[in-house]
C-alpha cells in the first residue's frame, strides 16, 4: 500500500505529527526559559543548512551552487550562534551553591 | 549512503531535536537538552554531507558561518538578545529563498524531476514567500529592536488595502508560475519581490510594545519557512525540525498575546500605541496627588519588612541595574527579609527576557517567580518595589472600560506598601495613567533605576 501513496501525503503526515509533538513539548517549557527556547529554536531552524548543502552540492558549479554556498554560510551562523548563545545563557541558570543561598 | 540510511539518520536527528526542546522544561535539564540539539544537528549535517560532492566548498562555508556565529554568541549583550534573535530569523528566511531559487534553477540536484511538476512548484512557492517575508519582516524587527529605527508604528491610510492588493498580486504571480509549462522565472522573481515588500509592510506598523509578539511570530515563520523548503525538496528532516520551530513560535506568540490581552489579529494589523482609541482616556481634570520619598526612607521600610517582592521591568535592564538589584536582594536577605522577584510574561522585550537578565546578575532562579506563582502572595507582602515597570502593575486592568481591561497584571496594589522607582510620572507603552502611583500606600522614588538601587544598598 505504501508504494501507492503520493510522497506528498507521507510528508504531510510527518508534518502534522511533528507539529503535534512540537505543540506538546513546547507547552512544557518553563516560562523562565522562553528566551533560551527561542535561541535553541533559532539553532534548530538552522536545519535549513541541510537544504543549503544540497543546493551547494553538485560537482558542476553554476550560479545556483554559489547561491547554495551563501545559504550554507547564513544557516551555519544560525546553527553555531544559536546553540552557543543558548549554552551561554543556560550556564547562567546553574544553581549557585557556593554561597549557600539557594 | 543509501536513501533509507539517510532517512533513518534524519529520524535519529529529529528525536534529538525533540529531546532538546524537552530539556527546556527545567533549568537543570536544559543544558543537557542543548547538547542533544547539537548532537542532532551534527548527525543531520554529517548525513547530508554524504549526499554532496563539493565538500571543500561546503565545509569552508560552514567554517566561516560557524566562526561568525560563535563570535556573535560570545559577544552579544544579554539586553541585546531580542535583536540577535531577530537577526537570526532573517538569516533563515534568506537562506530559504536562496535554496528555493537554486532548486528552480537546477531541480535535478535536489532529486526533483528536470521539469518541475505542479506539486513541487506549489511547495517551492510556499517556501519562497514564507522565507522572503521572514527575511524582510525580521530585518525591520531587528532595526526597531536595536533602536536603528524608531519603535513608533508607521501607519498610513489604505495600508491594509495595499497589503491585500500585494498579497493578491503575489498569489497571481504564484499561479502564473504554477501553470507555466516551463520554468517561468519572471513570475517567480515577481512573486519573490512582492513577498519581500509584504514582509516590510506587515512589520512596519507594529509598535515597540508589541515586539515580544512580533519576535515570537517571526520565530514561528522561520520554522514554517524551513518546513516549506522541506516539502519542496521532499526532505523529512527539514519538515520535522521546521514544524517543531514553527509550533514553538506559534505557542510563544499566543502566550505573549494573552499576557497583553491583545487579540493576535489586532497585533498583526498594527498601530498600537498610536491610534486615538487607546489614548482617549478622558482626563477628568482633577489634579491627582502622589507621595514621593527618598531612597533612605525606602531603605528603612524595606529593612524592617518581613517580605519584599521586587517587580522588575524593562526600565531596569535599560538602566543596567541588574547587578545593583542583586546586591540589594542580598543585603535584604542578610537582614532576614524574604526577597522574591515577580516576573510578568511581557517584562522585557521578548518572552523570558527578564529571567535571563536576572540570571546573568546571578540572582538564583528559585527567587524569581512567574506571575501565576506569586500573584496570590502580594496581599500578605509588606513591601513591593516596582523597578522600571508600569503597565504590568496598572490596576486599571481590572476596571471594565479601560483600554487595558482584562490584561493579566501583577497585583502589586494589594501589598501593604508599594514603592515605585521611576524617572518621571510619564505614561507607559499603553499610554495610560497608572492609579497605583496615586494610592495612599504608594511612595514614588524618582530617578535612574540604577542610581536609586545603589542608594538603597548604601542606606541599608
Amino acid at each position: 500500500m505504501i508504494g501507492e501513496i503520493d510522497p506528498f501525503i507521507i510528508n504531510l503526515t510527518v508534518f502534522v505529527l511533528a507539529v503535534f509533538v512540537g505543540y506538546h513539548v513546547v507547552w512544557n517549557v518553563t516560562p523562565a526559559l522562553h528566551t533560551p527556547l527561542m535561541s535553541v529554536t533559532n539553532a534548530i531552524s538552522g536545519i535549513i543548512l541541510v537544504g543549503a548543502m544540497l543546493a551547494a552540492g553538485p560537482a558542476e558549479t553554476d550560479w545556483g551552487v554559489w547561491l547554495g554556498a551563501v545559504a550554507v554560510t547564513l544557516a551555519s551562523i544560525n546553527v553555531f550562534g544559536g546553540f552557543l548563545v543558548s549554552q551561554r545563557m543556560l550556564e547562567m541558570f546553574k544553581k549557585k551553591d557556593k554561597k549557600g543561598n539557594a | 549512503m543509501s536513501a533509507n540510511m539517510v532517512a533513518l539518520a534524519y529520524l535519529v536527528a529529529s528525536v534529538f531535536f525533540i529531546l532538546a526542546l524537552k530539556g527546556l522544561s527545567s533549568p537543570e535539564s536544559a543544558r543537557r537538552g542543548n547538547l542533544f540539539g547539537m548532537v542532532g544537528m551534527a548527525i543531520a549535517v554529517a548525513t547530508t554531507l554524504t549526499l554532496t560532492q563539493n565538500w571543500p566548498l561546503i565545509l569552508g562555508c560552514i567554517a566561516v558561518g560557524g566562526i561568525i556565529g560563535a563570535l556573535v554568541a560570545q559577544r552579544v549583550q544579554m539586553t541585546a538578545m531580542p535583536e540577535l534573535v531577530a537577526f537570526m530569523h532573517s538569516l533563515v528566511g534568506l537562506a530559504a529563498v536562496f535554496i528555493a531559487v537554486a532548486a528552480v534553477n537546477n531541480p535535478v540536484s535536489f532529486g526533483l524531476p528536470e521539469i518541475l511538476p505542479g506539486g513541487s512548484k506549489l511547495e517551492l512557492f510556499l517556501g519562497t514567500f514564507i522565507g522572503a517575508m521572514t527575511w524582510s519582516g525580521s530585518v525591520i524587527a531587528f532595526l526597531k529592536l536595536s533602536g536603528r529605527m524608531s519603535g513608533t508604528p508607521i501607519v498610513f491610510s489604505g495600508q491594509h488595502m495595499i497589503n491585500l492588493l500585494l498579497a493578491i498580486m503575489m498569489i497571481g504571480f504564484g499561479l502564473w508560475f504554477f501553470f507555466s509549462e516551463t520554468t517561468n522565472w519572471n513570475a517567480f522573481i515577481a512573486m519573490t519581490a512582492i513577498a519581500f515588500i509584504l514582509g516590510f509592510l506587515i512589520i512596519v506598523p507594529i509598535g515597540g510594545a508589541d515586539m515580544p509578539v512580533v519576535i515570537s511570530m517571526l520565530n514561528s515563520y522561520s520554522g514554517w519557512a524551513a518546513a516549506g523548503i522541506g516539502f519542496s525538496l521532499g526532505n523529512p528532516m527539514l519538515i520535522i525540525a521546521g514544524s517543531l520551530v514553527g509550533s514553538s513560535g506559534a505557542i510563544l506568540s499566543y502566550i505573549m498575546c494573552k499576557a497583553m490581552n491583545r487579540p493576535f489579529l489586532s497585533v498583526i494589523l498594527g498601530g498600537f500605541g498610536s491610534d486615538g482609541g487607546t489614548a482617549a482616556v478622558a482626563d477628568d481634570g482633577v489634579q491627582k496627588t502622589y507621595r514621593s520619598g527618598s531612597a533612605e526612607d525606602a531603605a528603612f521600610l524595606m529593612g524592617n519588612a518581613d517580605s519584599v517582592i521586587i517587580v522588575p521591568g524593562y526600565g531596569l535592564a535599560v538602566a543596567r541595574a541588574q547587578h545593583a538589584v542583586k546586591e540589594l536582594a542580598e543585603k535584604l536577605h542578610e537582614k532576614g527579609v524574604n526577597v522574591r522577584f515577580a516576573i510578568h510574561p511581557v517584562a522585557g522585550r521578548m518572552p523570558g527576557h527578564m529571567n535571563v537578565l536576572l540570571a546573568e546578575a546571578e540572582i538564583p532562579y528559585e527567587q524569581v517567580l512567574e506571575m501565576d506563582e506569586i500573584n496570590s502572595d502580594f496581599s500578605n507582602t509588606d513591601v513591593v518595589l516596582v523597578l522600571g515597570a508600569n503597565d504590568v502593575v496598572n490596576p486599571a486592568a481590572n476596571v471594565p472600560g479601560s483600554p487595558i481591561y482584562g490584561m493579566p497584571i501583577l497585583d502589586a496594589h494589594k501589598a501593604r506598601t508599594v514603592m515605585v522607582v521611576k524617572r518621571s510620572m510619564a505614561v507607559g507603552y499603553a499610554g495610560l495613567d497608572n492609579d497605583l502611583f496615586y494610592m495612599d500606600k504608594t511612595m514614588m522614588i524618582f530617578g535612574d533605576a540604577k542610581k536609586v538601587v545603589e542608594h538603597l544598598v548604601k542606606a541599608l
